[in-house]
């Protein structure tokens, strides 16, 4: 299921934990699984349960319980705006409103063409540059007024 | 030790003690719901917290270590205004139907809510709805009273050993479920709804079937597996509607198998025999037990007249109570001479019962067994034959015990485990070779019969794990199972175990699947003379299904579609009426009659009667006693079931070490010659084990059920067989075929086929570790 790179990647992070002790290894192996196909499957979960010799709904648990796991199919780029409080009272919940309308999808969807998708999420920390909005889980933009959100629009393919 | 105040009581605990111990020890009750003994500390339904001196704030009572000196106080104000606090929250997202939940009148939360609990809610918004899981046909969910106190997600990790269930999402959208689409699937899944402290998971069979306080409760033991858990049959009406675990630390600690939970359900299936029924020229007529019996005195001394005691075999499960096995033995051995008295279920090898010096049992207590440093167990699937024994041993081995399993077919350990699987003809030289090496290992001298085959590897993981902890002079127990029992090799696996135990000086004995196993080799007077070995003229069946619970199913349907008169003892209707005389005899199941059973362990276990027999069934005793004086046998005038125990057990309460002994008594020793013929693997399925089980509905739909009704090989097999996973395939033994359906297994060993002793149609399949032919179906 998953390519011999990324079971490679999966081995290395199960070298840092005991070899009775695999089940420490299931975040990176579920992020490396996400890394490459997208999205966890359900077949997937049972798959990287499968290769760390943990029960399915033991990787169920983590996958579910962090916002970073996608359990459904995203956009090419996952946009994901904070709305916690420190955000919204700088206008977290404006620039979610404006990537809706702008986007026209709501929370968890799709856009028609595949290319976005858009998720609320937790602080990450960047509360002095809000509102922040999350790339794909690993680019953080900052300050995401209207015309910030336009031009980062403007940036993707 | 350390000293603690609790409430002004004053006490000492051991170092390590939580705060919730030290209050159980002096019986001070702090409410809780995610707590449980045997379970892992979760702390998440926060409902025990206290007051603690010193404290800042209310501490929970299960996660916090005593430490000397500490004050704590679980009645302040603080630690009930906290308690309460917490009790408020929970009840934000609970939906209250009490009125419509199972749990109701035995539910902790309501119990709790009436002493900490508001009037009324001070939360007007929307409750949240959970959808409900399927997880299988035992459990019944209602996911929206669900209090995420995780005991059942904690219990299928660590005492049933895999996650089947979890809670899935974070915080308000946590949702206690299986993983999609997969149901709960393990031997000992029932406990959870015992453990569900609300009534979110509970008894599928039970739903709605009656509130806890209509019920009576008795005491019962267990009927299905040698372990002799204890039992609490609940009761409404005259019918068993429930069956829970009545806690005994040193035998089930307090859960129990689903088998022994949910098989009551064929206490009152259609299936019950309700009156005695006599089959006279092809006529079936229900008649009085004294018509009936008369009858059957009649046909038993017409028989012994004509043909001779020997012309009449008696096979009675081993799963009968010590007052009927030991009434059959006296009616029929002592009293008319029979000598083919079978009481041993499938096993095979009958020089086990003549070259035995004594009662063959666990050859340990059981709590001995669970302080065992290395677990070896022989020959058996050990999870199906006794649930909870492999539960205690997954238990030491998390401790820190080794597990060794030598097998021809196992279920998953779910523990770590050095396992070896071979063909059933081969399992005696694996022992044997395993013996060898690991005695030569440690540097002792090696008994001639050990060195009947050749050392393994130097590097055997086996031979490793067995002789460090024999090396270190360790605790180990080597366990022969079922597959071992009812090996035609047996003999010769036990002389071979009982020397390797001698060896490296470790505890040998045997774990039988059956609840009286060890009382059926203590009260038979003669079984020399095996009730199949030849045609019998009249055959009788105790609380079995003839075929179904026979060694050679195919030899037996010969005997029963031969025999002239068939007399069936049991609390179902026989599948056939087919001898010119034959005599249905509706006897009490377990729940109905007072008895004994005694365990592996050789511990006596008396029970009474939980409900009134259904329709004219009586209990067996009784029946024996009136059969004894009709055929005017001296000696049958027992007035109560507790007479007939004490003539059959005296003031037992336990058999004495010189009754126990599993010494072997034979010198010749020889293994045979590898080959690659097909051989059968026939296990006798976990919900197939004997005549109740058989026809418990809810169990038989189970996943565990429909497991075994394939034909399993592993792909080397296959494959040189020509035969895909999910073919069609004839299999034949002795000249009979059956047909079904072939399933890849790689846990399997090459040229075996996996085919379950009791399957439907299995009638016609002969030996259950015998040679076997598989084709596939054109």
């Amino acid at each position: 299921m998953l390519t011999a790179d990324s079971l490679f990647q999966i081995d290395l992070e199960l070298k840092k934990y005991p070899e009775s002790q695999k089940r420490s290894a299931v975040m990176s192996a579920l992020r490396i699984a996400q890394s490459e196909l997208g999205w966890l499957s359900q077949d997937t979960i049972k798959f990287v349960a499968g290769y760390l010799g943990l029960m399915p709904m033991a990787v169920y648990e983590v996958a579910t319980f962090y916002n970073m796991y996608d359990l459904a199919p995203r956009g090419k780029y996952k946009l994901t705006v904070c709305t916690n409080l420190p955000c919204a009272l700088s206008g977290g919940e404006d620039a979610l409103d404006y990537l809706k309308r702008k986007l026209s999808i709501s929370i968890g969807e799709v856009t028609a063409d595949g290319r976005f998708s858009l998720h609320e999420g937790e602080c990450m920390g960047a509360c002095g540059y809000a509102p922040v909005v999350l790339v794909n889980n690993h680019s953080m933009c900052r300050n995401m007024t209207p015309q910030a959100i336009d031009s980062m629009l403007a940036e993707f393919d | 030790m350390l000293e603690i105040e609790i409430d002004g009581k004053k006490l000492t605990v051991p170092d390590g003690s939580t705060v919730m111990e030290a209050a159980e020890a002096v019986g001070t009750y702090i409410p809780h719901f995610c707590y449980h003994k045997k379970l892992s500390v979760a702390a998440n339904c926060r409902m025990c917290l206290v007051q603690v001196e010193k404290a800042p704030k209310p501490l929970p009572a299960c996660a916090t270590p005593v430490t000397d000196g500490m004050r704590v106080f679980t009645k302040s104000d603080l630690a009930v205004k906290a308690q309460q606090g917490v009790m408020e929250f929970l009840l934000i997202n609970h939906p209250l139907d009490c009125p419509i939940c199972d749990q109701g009148g035995e539910c902790q939360l309501q119990d709790l809510a009436v002493g900490y609990g508001d009037v009324d809610s001070r939360f007007s918004e929307v409750k949240r709805v959970v959808p409900n899981k399927d997880l299988g046909p035992l459990i019944s969910t209602d996911m929206t009273r669900c209090i995420h106190c995780t005991r059942c997600v904690r219990f299928s990790e660590e005492i049933a050993g895999a996650q089947e269930i979890g809670m899935a999402g974070r915080g308000e959208h946590s949702e206690v479920m299986s993983f999609i689409g997969l149901t709960v699937d393990s031997e000992i899944s029932g406990n959870v709804i015992d453990l569900c402290p609300v009534g979110a998971l509970t008894s599928k069979p039970f739903r709605y079937q009656a509130r806890s306080w209509e019920l009576s409760r008795r005491k019962g033991v267990s009927p299905h597996d040698g372990l002799g858990s204890n039992l609490i049959l609940q009761t409404k009406g005259g019918r068993v509607v429930r069956v829970l675990p009545r806690e005994n630390e040193s035998i089930n600690e307090c859960w129990i198998s689903d088998r022994d939970r949910f098989s009551y359900e064929a206490l009152m299936s259609s299936e019950r025999l309700l009156t005695p029924e006599l089959t006279i020229g092809g006529q079936v007529v229900s008649t009085s037990w004294d018509s009936a019996l008369s009858k059957v005195a009649e046909e038993i001394k017409g028989t012994i007249e004509k043909f001779g005691a020997d012309s009449i075999g008696v096979v009675a499960s081993p799963n009968s109570t010590v007052e009927e096995l030991y009434l059959i033995n006296k009616l029929f051995g002592g009293g008319l001479g029979v000598r083919a008295i079978n009481t041993f279920g499938r096993m095979s090898d009958y020089r086990l019962v003549s070259e035995s010096e004594g009662v063959r049992w666990l050859g340990q207590s059981i709590s001995e067994l669970r302080q065992s440093d290395l677990f070896m167990i022989v020959g058996s699937d050990l999870r199906m034959e006794s649930p909870l024994l492999a539960q205690q041993i997954r238990q030491s081995v998390k401790r820190g015990a080794e597990l060794c399993v030598l097998s021809p077919s196992s279920s998953k350990q779910l523990c770590r485990s050095v396992e070896r699987i071979v063909r059933p003809d081969e399992l005696l030289s694996s022992l044997v070779s395993i013996a060898h090496s690991v005695v030569v290992k440690i540097g002792k001298s090696v008994p001639a019969v050990l060195q009947l085959a050749g050392l393994l590897a130097d590097d055997d993981p086996m031979v490793e794990a067995i002789a460090k902890v024999a090396g270190r002079g360790g605790r180990i127990s080597i366990l022969l199972g079922e597959q071992v029992e009812n090996s035609p090799q047996a003999l010769e696996i036990a002389k071979v175990a009982s020397l390797f135990a001698e060896a490296i000086s470790a505890e040998f004995g045997w774990s039988f699947a059956s609840a009286n196993k060890v009382g059926a080799q203590l009260l038979t007077v003669d079984s020399a003379d095996p009730t199949f070995s030849r045609q019998r003229k009249m055959l009788i069946g105790f609380g079995v299904d003839l075929c179904a619970d026979s060694p050679n199913a195919q030899l037996m349907s010969h005997q029963v579609r031969a025999a002239d008169a068939l007399v069936l003892f049991s609390p179902f209707k026989p599948l056939s009426h087919v001898a010119p005389f034959s005599a249905s005899l509706p006897v009490a199941p377990f729940s109905e009659t007072g008895g004994s059973y005694i365990n592996i362990e050789g511990v006596v276990q008396a029970f009474n009667g939980a409900v009134r027999c259904a329709g004219d069934a009586r209990p067996g005793w009784k029946v024996l006693r009136v059969l004894g004086n009709l055929l005017s046998i001296p000696g049958f005038d027992y007035q109560s079931v507790e007479d007939v125990r004490r003539a059959a057990l005296g003031d037992l309460e336990k058999l004495s070490s010189s009754t126990l002994n599993n010494s072997i008594d034979v010198e010749d020793v020889r293994i045979n010659e590898k080959h690659n013929a097909l051989i059968r693997v026939g296990d006798v399925p976990i919900y197939q084990s004997d005549a109740v089980v058989r026809r418990s509905h809810s169990l038989q739909e189970t996943k565990l059920a429909g497991c075994s009704r394939l034909a399993r090989m592993n792909s080397k097999t296959l494959s040189s067989l020509m035969i895909n996973h999910g073919d069609n395939v004839l299999v034949s033994q002795g000249g009979a075929e059956f047909s079904i359906v072939a399933e890849e297994d790689d846990t399997l060993p090459d040229f075996a086929v996996a085919l379950p002793a009791v399957i439907d149609g299995c009638g016609v399949l002969g030996e259950l570790y015998g040679p076997i032919s598989v084709k596939k179906n054109m």
